[in-house]
């Protein structure tokens, strides 16, 4: 592939409108998905019992089913496990007492010989974590909002601040929408997008600095916008390279990982898709409408401190003599 | 008219030089750090417990003191099952994490941390004679009994006297009220009647005592035990009874079989995302994709040596956090690259173009690293366990693709702009003559 960003034009800008508008109603859907169908919380976030029952030999879903069945309790999920399938997973929502998972440890211990391992969460534990994380990115935000605005601007912080809770969020509807299940990997996945949104959008925003700086005088939103243009496209083949790179590592532990990365690469090749995408068409044109308007009001309170000036001016000549 | 001078042939040996030594070096000891580079729970199976700490007396506020002494005893029982690199660590202001990767019996294990140790004599009334607090610190051994030959647990008591004093009260008993039961972790509604007809009964060994015994200062706890099982009892003992109470709030346990598989499948999947990668910055960026194919090979070594040394535990989130390096590492090359690229597109030689171009995308790598990094730091100091393993995993991968990635790539690049013999091939780089503009 090759980008020839030096001849090519490309209007990001013009087409902003529509990338907000896609996805403002991309993210109020799935906040409405959010709030009704939810996510698909694993073990890890609810108070649950998992019972891993090991048999000598391959058992079917429908083998563990009936016999959970004979002793009375259907587990709300199960699954296979194992080289031969010999490991039955089941995970009880909400907590059994100890008499409970007893009779179904004694069952089953008489069925296939082997105890059952019993692992049992409190909720605390998961919500905990679930709380510490997002109390986390809050206050990272918080962070990199000072340090930009420390080294580029408050308004490059806060639209980069923007992109980042864009692409966080995306993960989780998309998540919604598959119901795939939601474990501590996943916070993880979310974190690692959460850096790589963050990194992506900085490299593009280093570019409308700097090519900010060359400008003589940026007088509104024309202005603004060449900028923006111009340094989305000088760091397109940039972009696109990256993201393609991380994908092929990504991608590959789809593919290839296993079940159990299979949630954790899933929510990363997601991410990093929308962070691209966010750093170009959300962010950047985020910083596009924020500056124009910083420069609109600067340039009225001009006019308004010319204005009284005049006033002054004006009164100053017909009260003197 | 441009005067051609004269390669400097030096700069392209010292290049291979270094190439060759590095290779070197990475082949003879890179295996050696990633067989001791430890898996986590998720990748080699194991078990897992958070343990809430509670203390015996409603009065007894849960100091760090206290915490911390329960980690000892906590690792000196681990030390008992032969655990090799037990991960014990308090968290937040109760609560304590064992991580036992590669054990068998979890069952056993889980009995033994939790087992309180607090060992007590009482007669049949449940009365207290004597506890933990009269025996001799590290006093208990494993031993057979003399007749018989059975294993039995040894304890050497602080003070005879009072020992001789308790026996003698006890053997003048009726029987079957002559008996001293020995109990571990005795609790307030535990009653002698119940729980000596319990197949696995909390006391340890319930001897008749006929007449007072005086003649030493050791006393033999026979029971039904088999060798291991009473050097086991002998080393709890000795690694003293928990000063608190654990409460499990949270267990998970993965098989050896289904951690092992899922590392396997992760490396495989490891080796194809990288040899992509290599495919396409060789396509892409030529002669400088083989340059980030190197400095991408000496960050994978040097995180995993990292890693070695800091005794870190890699995870399912670690291998996020490396996937994210990789491409921090790969991006600050690109970022280079590209920049390169255009200033050569600008008409610049190759030399005032890699210099120009390195120039400009440092400040943009560093940018953009310095706030990731601050992101990761919050992460740390504000995230528990599993999110804190991840960020620390992020700032390391992080600090070393920018020492690879970014001086790396420099050093060895330079060593090739600046022989000279590059000079005027733009197309090595990927930049085609039609695309340089006059200057």
């Amino acid at each position: 592939m090759n980008f020839k960003h030096w001849n090519t034009k490309i209007d990001f800008v013009k087409h902003r409108k529509k990338f907000f508008i896609a996805s403002t109603s991309f993210i109020l859907v799935g906040i409405i998905l959010l709030m009704t169908v939810g996510l698909n919380l694993g073990i890890d976030f609810r108070s649950g019992t998992t019972i891993d029952i090991l048999a000598d030999e391959p058992v079917t879903e429908e083998e563990v089913m009936s016999e959970f069945e004979a002793v009375g309790y259907i587990p709300d999920d199960l699954t296979l496990a194992g080289d031969a399938n010999e490991i039955g997973r089941a995970q009880f929502i909400g907590d059994l007492d100890q008499a409970e998972t007893l009779e179904i440890q004694d069952h089953f211990a008489e069925v296939y010989g082997n105890v059952p391992t019993v692992s049992t969460v409190t909720p605390i534990v998961g919500e905990e974590l679930a709380r510490n994380a997002v109390i986390s990115v809050l206050i990272a935000s918080f962070g990199i909002i000072l340090y930009v605005t420390f080294r580029f601007e408050l308004l490059y912080g806060i639209s980069a601040i923007v992109a980042l809770f864009h692409d966080a969020l995306l993960i989780l509807i998309v998540f919604s929408i598959l119901q795939m299940e939601v474990n501590i990997p996943f916070i993880a996945a979310v974190l690692t997008i959460v850096g790589y949104s963050i990194n992506d959008t900085i490299v593009t925003f280093d570019r409308i600095r700097e090519n900010m700086s060359y400008e003589k005088k940026i007088k509104g939103f024309e202005d603004v916008a060449r900028v923006v243009n111009k340094s989305l496209i000088q760091t397109l083949a940039r972009s696109i390279n990256t993201v393609l790179t991380v994908v092929f590592a990504a991608g590959a532990l789809l593919i290839f990982g296993g079940e159990g990365l299979r949630t954790f690469s899933l929510a990363l090749v997601v991410g990093l898709v929308a962070g691209t995408y966010s750093s170009l068409f959300i962010a950047a044109q985020v910083f596009l409408e924020l500056k124009t308007r910083q420069i609109k009001k600067l340039e009225e309170k001009r006019i308004k401190e010319l204005q009284e000036q005049e006033e002054q001016a004006q009164k100053a000549e017909t009260t003197s003599p | 008219m441009k005067k051609r001078r004269g390669v400097k042939k030096g700069h392209i040996a010292a290049f291979f030089a270094m190439i060759i030594a590095l290779s070197i070096l990475i082949a003879a000891t890179v295996m050696d750090h990633v067989d001791d580079i430890r898996l986590g729970l998720d990748l080699q199976g194991g078990f897992e417990v958070l343990y809430e700490v509670e203390p015996y007396d409603e009065g007894t506020e849960i100091t760090r003191d206290l915490l911390t002494d329960t980690v000892s005893a906590l690792n000196a029982r681990v030390d008992v099952l032969g655990v090799s690199e037990p991960s014990i660590t308090i968290e937040g202001d109760n609560r304590i994490r064992v991580q036992l990767a590669g054990i068998d019996d979890q069952a056993a294990a889980r009995e033994l941390l939790s087992t309180e140790a607090r060992l007590s004599f009482r007669d049949t009334e449940d009365e207290l004679l004597m506890d933990g607090s009269d025996l001799v610190e590290g006093g208990a051994r494993q031993s057979f009994e003399q007749d018989t030959n059975r294993p039995i647990v040894e304890v050497t008591i602080d003070d005879p006297g009072k020992f001789s004093d308790i026996t003698s009260d006890i053997s003048q008993r009726q029987p079957p009220e002559n008996i001293m039961a020995i109990w571990l972790d005795y609790e307030e509604e535990d009653n002698y009647y119940d729980e000596i007809a319990k197949e696995d009964s909390k006391i340890v060994s319930a001897p008749r005592v006929p007449r007072p015994l005086s003649q030493s200062n050791i006393i033999q706890i026979t029971g039904d035990f088999t060798v291991d099982s009473a050097s086991e009892l002998a080393g709890i003992l000795n690694a003293g009874a928990l000063p608190v109470s654990l409460d499990e709030v949270y267990s998970n346990s993965v098989g050896a079989s289904l951690g092992e598989r899922a590392m396997e499948l992760a490396v495989f999947a490891g080796y194809i995302g990288v040899a992509l990668i290599f495919g396409y910055m060789l396509m892409y960026y030529r002669f400088m994709g083989l340059i980030a194919v190197l400095t991408l090979s000496l960050y994978t070594y040097v995180v995993l040596v990292v890693f070695d040394w800091m005794n870190a535990v890699l995870t399912l989130p670690g291998i996020a956090a490396l996937i994210l390096g990789v491409g921090m590492a790969v991006d600050a090359n690109i970022i280079t690259f590209e920049r390169i690229k255009d200033e050569m597109r600008s008409g610049k030689s190759v030399m005032s173009a890699f210099k120009a171009g390195s120039r400009r995308s440092l400040s943009t790598i560093l940018d953009a690293n310095i706030t990731t990094i601050l992101a990761a730091s919050v992460l740390f100091y504000f995230g528990t366990s599993a999110v804190q393993g991840f960020a620390l995993m992020l700032i390391v991968s992080i600090l070393t693709s920018f020492l690879t990635a970014v001086l790396g790539a420099r050093l060895f690049l330079g060593l090739w702009v600046n022989s000279r013999i590059l000079n005027g091939k733009q197309k090595l780089f990927g930049v085609k003559e039609g695309e340089i503009s006059e200057l």
